[in-house]
């Protein structure tokens, strides 16, 4: 079977992230997936690895990958397509992940496909599913030159357990000169909390501008702890300064598909619209009927969220018993 | 400091769009075209650059005939002249291919400093800016909160889904900026009416060297197999509150096994 890259990803604190186990298992689909690690660690993350079916653990262990933006990490990959010839590269939908696909793209002579849901191999081509215009169209694209490279988007594939090897091949890497000219001089991880990672919550609670203000929003993290939630805002909420950029949902926020969207207090404007419609069920409190978040909504309160959902949480609370 | 901004005309957000039936590109002629609206903050910090250290800002843009309405926007803001790439073997070009002809724009009008949105609110691939600075060859300064220039150096506040972090690199370079950066200004009545008499230089693919075989539809690196408008969601149930609708949400929630 042929190889399939992957490229990983890890949080802050060193874990494999969600998003490379779900590209390992979309990766099973297309052959065999060899994990390309960046950076030190490959040892620690390996059984983790080898859970979800990677067959080999390329591990290039250089300070480049973290001292200079995203060329390093794309330097590598095209080494590696050249060497390899894989089937196909699959990276996170992720800033730093897409930006080196973009350069590799440009390095390899490939074509290059972001925000999938799925891939699958259709005879010799390996097509994805997109979501469009946030979620109204679905497409289905192919790579027509050079190795496909797709970038999924965080939750679209559903991670799933496979045994494999997970046999680490230690790769010599140092970054060129043309590939340190952006420096990194700082880095500051983001803020965690004790809150899930909003691109990968199974639910996720989002506030508007019906909250009215920093202090009304705070009960949009009350009804997201009383759930296990990730926080989301929308954008008036967001532009208002009430809660900070790095949560909003939306056309120019992050996009979410998680399980159980609950739109509270946002009337559900297109901007909104293009960042949760694909999630599997949506909730919404508001006290406009005729707010257009209705129109998608599986479920739906009029009414007024300081009293719809205080009464939500105490409900939530004693079904946890 | 001669500074590039990069724009692009889209499909306005507000209202519903969709793709060509055939070819699955974006329909741009049944929909009202606005300048991309992340690359209004980019036109809004290379006029703020050029305040505070002289030069001029010219924008690129490529695009059809219609794309020459939000040039003149763009001029009406502040800036001092403008690019467009206008050729219909463009129409239908993927990121590679519009990076590539962007790249080699470039390389004619000459730049110190390139400015893009962070992505397009239609194709939201995100790709481009970094693309244009692999085919350059000059520092890739992406995702910026915020843009220092001193001297010959260029340092940004570079913020991704992993966090933040301080990245520099030297002019020339190609910077992409995020919409926490400024505050886009509107054009006012004298803007617009200088905007009249400003410059924009028309190039075809023949002036910035590019083969047609390189861009376009036809020779797309991506391609749209097919598409379709996903199914309207199914209508929900819609309870209005009389006391218990935080009660009922929630036995919604337990009904479907979320709590």
């Amino acid at each position: 079977m042929a190889e399939v890259l992957v490229l990983a990803e890890r949080d802050a604190s060193g874990e494999v992230k969600k998003v490379t186990l779900e590209l390992l298992t979309a990766a099973r689909r297309l052959g065999e997936p060899s994990v390309v690690w960046l950076g030190p660690g490959a040892e620690g993350a390996q059984a983790r690895l080898a859970e979800y079916g990677a067959v080999k653990v390329y591990s290039a262990d250089s300070a480049d990958f973290a001292g200079y933006v995203t060329a390093p990490a794309a330097e590598l990959l095209a080494k590696l397509v050249n060497e390899k010839s894989p089937a196909a590269v699959l990276v996170a939908g992720t800033n730093d992940a897409k930006e080196a696909a973009a350069r590799l793209a440009v390095k390899t002579g490939s074509g290059v496909l972001t925000d999938a849901v799925s891939v699958t191999a259709d005879g010799g081509r390996i097509v994805a599913e997109q979501p469009n215009f946030g979620g109204a169209v679905t497409v289905h694209s192919s790579v027509r030159t050079g190795t496909p490279i797709i970038a999924l988007r965080p939750g679209g594939v559903t991670a799933e357990p496979s045994t494999g090897a997970a046999g680490i091949e230690a790769v010599e890497f140092s970054a060129s000169d043309e590939a340190k000219l952006a420096r990194v001089t700082e880095r500051a991880p983001a803020e965690k909390g004790g809150r899930p990672d909003l691109s990968e919550a199974q639910i996720v609670v989002s506030g508007g501008r019906g909250t009215g203000s920093e202090e009304g929003f705070k009960i949009i993290e009350r009804l997201a702890d009383s759930l296990g939630a990730a926080v989301g805002a929308s954008r008036a909420v967001v532009d208002a300064g009430w809660y900070p950029h790095q949560f909003q949902v939306g056309q120019t926020g992050k996009t979410v598909s998680p399980q159980l969207y609950l739109a509270v207090g946002i009337s559900g404007a297109i901007q909104h619209r293009a960042g949760m419609q694909t999630s599997k069920t949506i909730v919404a409190v508001n006290k406009d009927a005729e707010a257009p978040i209705f129109e998608i909504a599986d479920y739906g309160v009029v009414g007024d969220l300081f009293t719809v959902v205080p009464q939500l949480i105490d409900d939530i609370n004693k079904h946890k018993g | 400091m001669n500074i590039v901004v990069c724009m692009k005309q889209v499909p306005d957000t507000e209202v519903e769009r969709s793709l060509v039936p055939g070819d699955g590109t974006v329909d741009r002629a049944g929909a009202d075209g606005v300048i991309n609206y992340l690359d209004e903050f980019a036109i809004e910090e290379g006029l703020k650059l050029r305040e505070a250290h002289g030069g001029e800002v010219t924008i690129l843009t490529m695009g059809p005939v219609k794309a020459a309405d939000s040039v003149r926007k763009a001029l009406s803001m502040g800036a001092d002249k403008a690019v467009h790439v206008i050729d219909d073997a463009l129409a239908g070009s993927d990121a590679v291919a519009s990076s590539l002809a962007i790249a080699e724009a470039l390389k004619l009008t000459g730049f110190d400093l390139v400015l893009f949105g962070c992505e397009s609110t239609d194709a939201r691939t995100g790709l481009v800016p970094a693309m244009v600075a692999e085919r350059l060859g000059v520092p890739q300064l992406t995702l910026a909160a915020k843009v220092d220039v001193s001297g010959p150096e260029v340092t940004i506040r570079r913020v991704t889904d992993d966090g933040v972090a301080t990245v520099t690199g030297s002019l020339p370079a190609v910077v992409s900026v995020n919409e926490k950066i400024n505050e886009p200004r509107y054009p006012t009545f004298k803007g617009i009416m200088a905007a009249k008499k400003k410059p924009v230089q028309t190039l075809t693919l023949a002036d910035i060297s590019v083969p047609a075989g390189q861009v376009g539809l036809d020779n797309a690196w991506s391609w749209v197999d097919d598409f379709a408008a996903r199914p309207p969601r199914q209508a929900g149930v819609i309870v209005k509150d009389e006391g218990d609708g935080g009660n009922k949400a929630a036995a919604f929630l337990a009904g479907r096994k979320f709590i």
